[in-house]
C-alpha cells in the first residue's frame, strides 16, 4: 500500500484516534491546572469523534448516522467547555487558584 | 502510432493521468493534515504556557476538520471548524484569561503520574487501542446511501429528531447552568 493512499484505509484513522486519545490521557494525568485538563479532555472527545467518523465512512451501511452522532458529540463538547469554564471561574473565586493541588479541602 | 498510445496521451491530459495526479495530491494533503493534527495535539498536551496549549489545540482541530473532509463529510468538517475552533477554543482562551494567572509558581507537570509514568500510561493506552484496531477484522456492510448533507437534514428532523431536541435542551441547560455557577459570589 502506497503512503499516498493512506486516506483510503480504515486503520490510519483508528491509529490517529488512538494517538490523540493517548495525548489526551497524558495531558489529563500530568496537567496541574483545571484549564489544562479541560484542553486534554477536548482531545479525548475529538479522538472518539474520529473513530465514529472512520467507522461511519468505511463500514456502516447508512453514513448519515455517524455524522449525526458526531454532531451530538460536538454539542456535548461545547456544553462541557462552557460549564468547565464557569466551574473554573467559581473555583478561582473561592480558592484564588486553579492549581489542582490547592483544591484539597475534603482531604482528610 | 497505435490507438493505445493515443489513448494514453489523451488520458494523460483529460482522464486517468490527471486523476492519478489528483489522487497523489490528495495523499500529500492528507499527510500534511495528519502531521498538523499530531503536532497540534503534542503542543496542546505538553506546552508550558496554557495559551500555547490552546493554540496547539486549535491547530489540531483544524487538522481534524480536514480529516473529516477526507472521510466524505464536508458538513461535519465545517461544523468542526465553527464549533471547535470558533467556539470551544475561544471559550478556553477566556477561561485562561479569567481564571489562570500566568505567574503561578509552577506551571509544568507534577504529581506521581507526571514524567515517565504518565508517558507509560498514555503509551499503554495508545498501544492497546492500536493493537485492537489493527488486529480486528471489521465486517464491511454495503452502503445504502452516500450520506449527503440533504440526507443528514432529513434524518435529523425525522428519524433522529430526538437527538435534535436533546441537543437543544442540553445546550439550553448548559447556558443557564454556567451562568448560575459563574455568577455565584460575584459581588464579593
Amino acid at each position: 500500500m502506497s503512503i499516498l493512499n493512506l486516506h483510503n484505509n480504515l486503520n490510519t484513522y483508528l491509529i490517529l484516534a488512538a494517538i490523540l486519545f493517548g495525548m489526551g490521557v497524558y495531558g489529563l494525568v500530568t496537567r496541574r491546572t483545571l484549564v489544562g485538563m479541560l484542553i486534554s479532555s477536548e482531545l479525548i472527545l475529538v479522538a472518539s469523534s474520529i473513530n465514529f467518523m472512520a467507522f461511519n465512512r468505511f463500514t456502516a451501511p447508512d453514513p448519515t448516522v455517524g455524522q449525526i452522532f458526531t454532531l451530538f458529540i460536538m454539542a456535548i463538547a461545547a456544553a462541557e467547555a462552557a460549564i468547565g469554564l464557569s466551574i473554573t471561574i467559581a473555583v478561582y473565586r473561592n480558592y484564588k487558584s486553579v492549581d489542582t493541588e490547592d483544591l484539597v479541602d475534603l482531604k482528610g | 502510432m497505435n490507438p493505445s498510445d493515443t489513448t494514453t496521451i489523451i488520458g494523460f491530459f483529460t482522464g486517468d493521468g490527471f486523476a492519478g495526479y489528483a489522487d497523489a495530491a490528495a495523499g500529500v494533503v492528507f499527510l500534511i493534515m495528519l502531521a498538523t493534527t499530531l503536532v497540534g495535539g503534542i503542543i496542546a498536551c505538553t506546552a508550558e504556557r496554557l495559551v500555547r496549549a490552546v493554540a496547539g489545540l486549535a491547530l489540531s482541530f483544524i487538522g481534524v476538520a480536514a480529516i473529516y473532509y477526507f472521510l466524505n463529510s464536508p458538513f461535519v468538517a465545517m461544523m468542526q471548524l465553527l464549533i471547535y475552533v470558533g467556539a470551544v477554543c475561544v471559550t478556553i482562551a477566556f477561561a485562561i484569561m479569567l481564571a489562570a494567572p500566568e505567574d503561578t509558581k509552577k506551571i509544568g507537570p507534577s504529581g506521581p503520574l507526571s514524567g515517565p509514568l504518565g508517558l507509560v500510561t498514555a503509551g499503554l493506552v495508545t498501544m492497546g487501542m492500536t493493537g485492537l484496531a489493527v488486529n480486528t477484522t471489521f465486517s464491511v456492510l454495503p452502503k445504502e446511501n452516500m450520506g449527503s448533507v440533504k440526507l443528514i437534514g432529513i434524518e435529523l428532523l425525522t428519524t433522529y429528531s430526538m437527538v435534535f431536541e436533546l441537543v437543544s435542551i442540553v445546550l439550553l441547560i448548559a447556558i443557564i447552568g454556567s451562568l448560575v455557577i459563574a455568577r455565584h459570589g460575584r459581588s464579593k
